[in-house]
């Protein structure tokens, strides 16, 4: 089984999907894990697909979408990868206040300084008002009290709100 | 579920005063991430406010509640008129209360929201389908309680949210849980 991870980015227009993956589909690979989704504005895919194409074929085939010099495409074999069944606690973070430079990079630092880990993050910005929500995973020994706390020193110094919640499941 | 009548016949007019349009203040205003103070509800101050959030209500295009942080003021008043939305069941009319909490909850059920003073973005949150709320009545500041369900208890403890300076942005159910707005009202 052989994945290859897949970038499409740049300007948005109807249609960017559709020929990416007809192309692949042509090629006989199959789309596993994706994301895509309009940066402000700009359009932006991540995938990784299995198939036993090469990556140069598989770039020639998606070689007519960056004709224009409107679309870059970026295509690179990967490795596979195991998530581990973590033995931490899930959370969401959440974090909303006036725009200014740093503001991830000061919350996200107090999350791996006491080893958490990131899953799954997504920042937007409208107007002055910037918004970070991340899926968190803490290792099972974490003082989330302690984590909480310094998440609010943090966010009282760059003036922004920030929320740390159990990401809690029904099972049904 | 049993309608508190108490609540359902009030009315505005109780207050004996007119209500004014405020302006309704946007994130990232700080007074939206203040916990709000707790009011005395017979007080003019706070009549005149429980006025002019229902006025400010009447006067927004979909508004089913606003509370006092949404228009400047930190304090927990809020009003609530889910009558007219498509989405409601059993509901309470047009009413305010003052220094409200959710007693209890359950049934929890996620749906999107979004907020006059969030205005580019919505969200999933999930929140308990059934609760229990006490406060006080503006004007003679007695105390009540309600049970209420559906779309209006969700309109209940957003606005409650406001007051204790949560938006629903605080309560995103996940990192792909906000969305940009693409229609406004």
């Amino acid at each position: 089984m052989t994945l290859h991870a897949i970038t499409v980015l740049g300007h948005d227009r109807p249609g960017i999907i559709a020929e990416t993956t007809d192309k692949l589909a042509g090629l006989g690979l199959n789309l596993e894990d994706s994301t895509m989704t309009l940066l402000r504005g700009h359009f932006a895919m991540m995938l990784v697909c299995e198939g036993a194409a090469p990556d140069a074929e598989i770039e020639q085939a998606l070689a007519p979408l960056t004709a224009d010099g409107s679309l870059t495409v970026t295509v690179r074999e990967v490795p596979a990868e195991h998530a581990e069944a973590g033995a931490g606690t899930s959370w969401v973070l959440s974090v909303h206040g006036g725009d200014r430079p740093g503001i991830v990079s000061a919350v996200v630092a107090v999350i791996a300084g006491v080893g958490g880990n990131i899953t799954d993050l997504t920042t937007r910005l409208a107007g002055d008002l910037y918004l970070l929500v991340a899926e968190v995973d803490l290792p099972a020994d974490a003082d989330v009290a302690a984590v909480e706390d310094e998440l609010a020193r943090v966010a009282g110094d760059l003036g922004v709100g920030v929320t740390l919640r159990p990401a809690d499941t029904d099972e049904l | 579920m049993a309608v508190n009548t108490r609540v359902l016949e009030w009315t505005e007019t109780d207050l004996g005063v007119a209500g004014e349009q405020r302006e309704v203040v946007r994130a990232p205003a700080a007074v939206l991430s203040a916990v709000g103070e707790t009011v005395d509800p017979t007080s003019p101050d706070v009549v005149r406010l429980a006025a002019d959030l229902v006025a400010t209500m009447r006067v927004s295009p979909g508004c089913v509640g606003l509370a006092a942080p949404q228009v400047g003021v930190g304090a927990k008043v809020f009003c609530v008129d889910v009558s007219e939305h498509p989405k409601t069941r059993g509901h309470h009319g047009t009413f305010v209360l003052c220094n409200a909490e959710v007693v209890s909850g359950s049934r929890n059920e996620k749906a999107r929201e979004g907020c006059m003073s969030v205005p580019d973005f919505t969200g999933d949150v999930k929140r308990p389908s059934r609760i229990v709320v006490r406060g006080q009545l503006p004007g003679t500041g007695e105390q009540v309680e309600l049970e209420t369900e559906a779309f209006e208890a969700r309109a209940l403890q957003h606005e409650i949210d406001h007051c204790d300076g949560m938006l629903f942005l605080d309560r995103a159910a996940g990192a792909h849980a906000v969305y940009a707005r693409k229609t406004y009202l």
